[in-house]
């Protein structure tokens, strides 16, 4: 057993993920060493990985934030950037928890079409989606429907 | 702010809107960075050590399958915690073993049991489905009161 010691502790570590058609990783990465301060940032395949403290990462996700609000996303990460444990250099193929993001990559546009449509839009007007707990019965159309579908 | 437990707990989108609306989410990356900043001995990759399934004992019996114990060390306090959740009732990203599969069906009856603010939601499929998504979000974090 051997003593560990963490790298960079009392740190957070936070994803910048975009998908837009007119920002790519690297302008974001640009305009982020501008405004780094003392925080790390990495330049990935769909953002940027920033490390430091909690205020300067959450400064520079704000500044970074205006420049296509309705396309770049955040979210936490546990490790630090380039961390041997989960960095593909070091394991090889794809990063863990890199399925979950591509996976949820496909679903973004839709959310950045649904935030900028609320701006728009009154919010109170905008229907609730069907509740996913809700089992209604199967409706007669679509029974028909799959009647229809079986081979004879 | 409330403290919004997300589900799934790795969501990039539900971790990003509840943030964006002025929430503190509650998500696994929180639980694991825990545990890769506190100094102890090294148990890689996600320093989870045989404390873990103990701590879980609080959250699942002492048969159930020691993987699942120790996914709830992660999960449970943070389901205690949680003033509020978001559940996406179609994530099959959050598929994997049959210890995260058992998690997570624990991890949702806990929350179904607590008497707490929840929204269920499934992933949307098309534009409009998104505009109505967000809007969802947006009105119950609106709701809960206390947004930064």
């Amino acid at each position: 057993m051997t003593n560990y010691t963490p790298v960079y502790p009392g740190t957070v570590t936070k994803y910048v993920i975009v998908e837009s058609f007119t920002i790519t990783p690297a302008d974001l990465a640009i305009r982020a060493y501008e405004i780094a301060g003392e925080v790390i940032v990495k330049e990935t395949c769909f953002g940027l990985v920033i490390n430091g403290k909690e205020e300067d990462v959450t400064r520079i996700i704000t500044e970074l934030r205006r420049i296509d609000p309705d396309h770049i996303f955040t979210k936490d990460r546990g490790f630090p950037p380039g961390d041997a444990r989960r960095c593909r250099a070091s394991l090889g193929g794809a990063r863990p928890g890199f399925h979950g993001i591509e996976y949820e990559m496909q679903i973004l546009p839709y959310v950045s079409h649904g935030l900028a449509e609320i701006r728009k839009r009154t919010i109170e007007e905008i229907p609730s989606p069907a509740s996913p707990l809700e089992h209604p019965a199967l409706d007669i159309g679509k029974l028909k429907k799959l009647m229809e579908a079986q081979e004879p | 702010m409330v403290k919004v437990f997300i589900y799934p707990a790795t969501s990039l989108i539900l971790s990003d809107m509840v943030a964006r609306f002025g929430h503190t989410p509650l998500s696994s990356a929180i639980a694991i960075r825990e545990r890769i900043q506190t100094p102890g001995l090294e148990s890689p990759p996600l320093q989870i050590t045989p404390e873990e399934p103990k701590k879980g004992l609080k959250w699942a019996a002492v048969e159930v399958p020691a993987g699942v114990r120790g996914r709830m060390s992660l999960y449970g306090p943070m389901v205690e915690e949680a003033e509020a959740a978001i559940i996406i009732n179609d994530a099959d990203l959050s598929f994997g073993c049959m210890g995260c599969a058992r998690t997570n069906e624990l991890i949702k009856f806990l929350l179904r049991e607590k008497d707490i603010p929840k929204l269920d939601l499934v992933y949307p499929k098309n534009e409009e489905d998104g505009v109505r998504f967000v809007a969802a979000i947006k009105r119950f974090l609106d709701g809960l009161g206390g947004a930064k």
